[in-house]
């Protein structure tokens, strides 16, 4: 039986008044793929963030484990270093820097000195960066600059990749790259994705869980899911078809 | 990474051997206490410069660092005849304070607003309790802080291991200069390093160096207690220099004045600091002679022109008109190629 990655247990978060994650347990295993969809609003991104320790100034309850330690009151820098890699919702990358040292201080962290050169080079190859790889990050598209902030998390060699909304703003070409780019992370790595394009999660073809009012509404594979009454009612409406 | 300097430079050797060959013949040439004053606020500057230019952290009160280098000194060498360790103790104690409230300011993940003014009050509260030393009750061993009035009249920098032989004149210009030099080569090796590389990281994307695991409390801490050690060295120079310490280190001028050399030289430049202390420094010696103009009043305008259309500093915008002529002389020679192709093969061009 492969191990669980990450656990929340009765997560619960609270902005003042606002219950942003309400009583959430959910579990993903190793080499898992999971995406995480709701409407705007329904928690994804706190949960999230609660996950890898972001949120400051929140009431926080219950507890997260991730590989087993109880991260729930780590810092950020502590729970990354148990091997997870983050792109956030708005590409978080270091726009005056090149690609390549973008990638690099991503490899260098856990890597010497040329097994992270090693590792850049493998992951320009893999993301096909070579064109870009001396371009400074904040001269790119939004799309490549996506793609650099997944590099970034790919050179890292993480064990959990959480990706926030990887999807937004990138061309239909773009996104059968990523699908298979992600499918590709996968194969070592257990994988969340949070992105309201269906399309896109269905190529995923991951099991997926429902966000509403901060709580799991569903979980399961994608066609029971999308054909839930309730997640109809909530959020896709038509779009399921 | 072949190639990647991450935007810090490469080190210009050549220019740097012209630098030290024309410091350290100075004396042969012309007297040194100009000099000697100049390099003291440019490594000042050069402190406030590294740390700023490179990890983005923007400190309102380095003065306190440089005032806490020079105090150091003074109480010290009262207290201990042979100069040398009270020159360590200058780097040392700034560095320690900064050590401490670094680590409360950075671990306390204050806001860049806060932290300004947090550094500001710092340099202030010191500057108002050096002034109210004046009593007997403030003494530390020999040493008499003298209020308003300042410590005078301390033992100066020796030859180590000689209290007899006083270092002055063109050796005392000599020590500060090596120092300046020597503090140069130490914030290059810092930004080629791994550790300058993760700083200038931080600089970009502190949010995204905190996800890649670095803990980055930590390294702020560590680059402003070496910038603080820096700067008390500069703060111990001064002592030495004026031979008198008064609470007018720890000044809202003094601050300012660090602040306004590092942004009219160029931020993220280690040249830009150092050149905008000595123009600027000698423009103050200079207005200093006469009595019509106030010289704060030339260095604000300096700073606001210099903001309005220079933004990055001077340093900074001649690399960059150079790239650009750079640029424009190779693309002239292309064009100049494809046209001398074409005059020599006129058939293929039918």
């Amino acid at each position: 039986m492969s191990e669980t990655v990450v656990e929340t247990q009765d997560l619960s978060v609270r902005f003042g008044g606002v219950l942003a994650v309400n009583s959430v347990s959910f579990s993903l295993r190793e080499r898992e793929l999971r995406c995480l969809i709701g409407p705007n609003g329904a928690g994804k991104s706190t949960f999230f963030k609660s996950v890898t320790g972001q949120l400051r100034g929140a009431q926080t309850s219950g507890r997260v484990l991730v590989v087993g330690e109880d991260v729930t009151t780590w810092r950020t820098h502590h729970i990354i270093r148990l091997g997870v890699g983050v792109k956030t919702q708005v590409p978080s990358v270091m726009n005056g820097l090149t690609v390549l040292e973008n990638l690099w201080l991503s490899a260098r962290r856990t890597l010497g000195h040329a097994e992270a050169e090693a590792v850049v080079d493998e992951v320009v190859s893999e993301l096909r960066l070579q064109g870009l790889a001396r371009h400074r990050v904040g001269e790119l598209a939004h799309g490549q600059r996506q793609l650099v902030e997944i590099g970034i998390v790919l050179a890292a060699k993480p064990r959990l990749v959480l990706l926030d909304e990887p999807a937004a703003g990138i061309t239909s070409t773009e996104m059968e790259r990523l699908v298979a780019i992600i499918k590709r992370i996968n194969q070592a790595a257990a994988v969340i994705v949070v992105d309201h394009d269906m399309h896109f999660v269905r190529m995923l073809e991951g099991r997926i869980t429902v966000f509403h009012q901060g709580a799991v509404l569903v979980e399961g594979a994608a066609d029971t899911v999308l054909s839930d009454a309730r997640v109809r009612e909530v959020y896709l409406g038509n779009r399921a078809r | 990474m072949t190639g990647s300097d991450f935007g810090a430079g490469r080190m210009p050797w050549i220019w740097f051997a012209v630098a030290a060959v024309a410091v350290l013949g100075l004396p042969l040439v012309a007297r040194t206490d100009t000099p000697a004053l100049l390099a003291i606020w440019c490594l000042f500057a050069l402190s406030l410069g590294l740390m700023w230019g490179y990890a983005g952290i923007l400190s309102f009160g380095h003065a306190a660092y440089y005032g806490l280098g020079a105090y150091t000194f003074a109480v010290a060498s009262f207290n201990i005849p042979d100069t040398t360790v009270p020159l360590l103790l200058a780097i040392a104690v700034p560095a320690v304070v900064a050590a401490v409230i670094g680590a409360m300011m950075f671990y306390g993940r204050i806001s860049d607003v806060y932290l300004g003014v947090i550094t500001l009050v710092v340099t202030l509260i010191l500057n108002r309790f050096m002034n109210a030393t004046a009593g007997d009750a403030y003494r530390i061993g020999n040493a008499r802080l003298g209020g308003f009035n300042g410590m005078p009249a301390f033992p100066t920098l020796n030859v180590p291991g000689d209290p007899a032989a006083a270092i002055y004149g063109d050796g005392l210009y000599y020590v500060i200069a090596v120092s300046l030099l020597l503090a140069y080569l130490l914030a290059r090796w810092i930004l080629t390093s791994d550790f300058g590389r993760i700083l200038i990281g931080i600089r970009e994307n502190e949010q995204r160096m905190e996800l890649l695991g670095y803990n980055v409390p930590a390294y702020k801490t560590a680059i402003f207690t070496i910038s603080a050690g820096m700067a008390g060295l500069a703060g111990c120079f001064f002592a030495n220099y004026a031979e008198i310490v008064t609470p007018g280190v720890f000044s809202l001028g003094q601050t300012a004045e660090v602040l306004i050399w590092v942004i009219v030289g160029g931020l993220g430049t280690l040249i830009g600091p150092i050149l905008g202390a000595v123009v600027l420094g000698v423009l103050k010696l200079e207005l200093g002679r006469q009595q019509l103009i106030d010289n704060s009043l030339v260095l604000g305008a300096i700073l606001i022109l210099v903001v309005l259309f220079i933004p990055n500093g001077f340093v900074p915008f001649f690399m960059q008109w150079r790239r650009r002529l750079a640029r424009m002389q190779a693309q002239r020679r292309r064009v100049g190629g494809v046209r001398r192709r074409r005059l020599a093969m006129p058939d293929a061009e039918a």
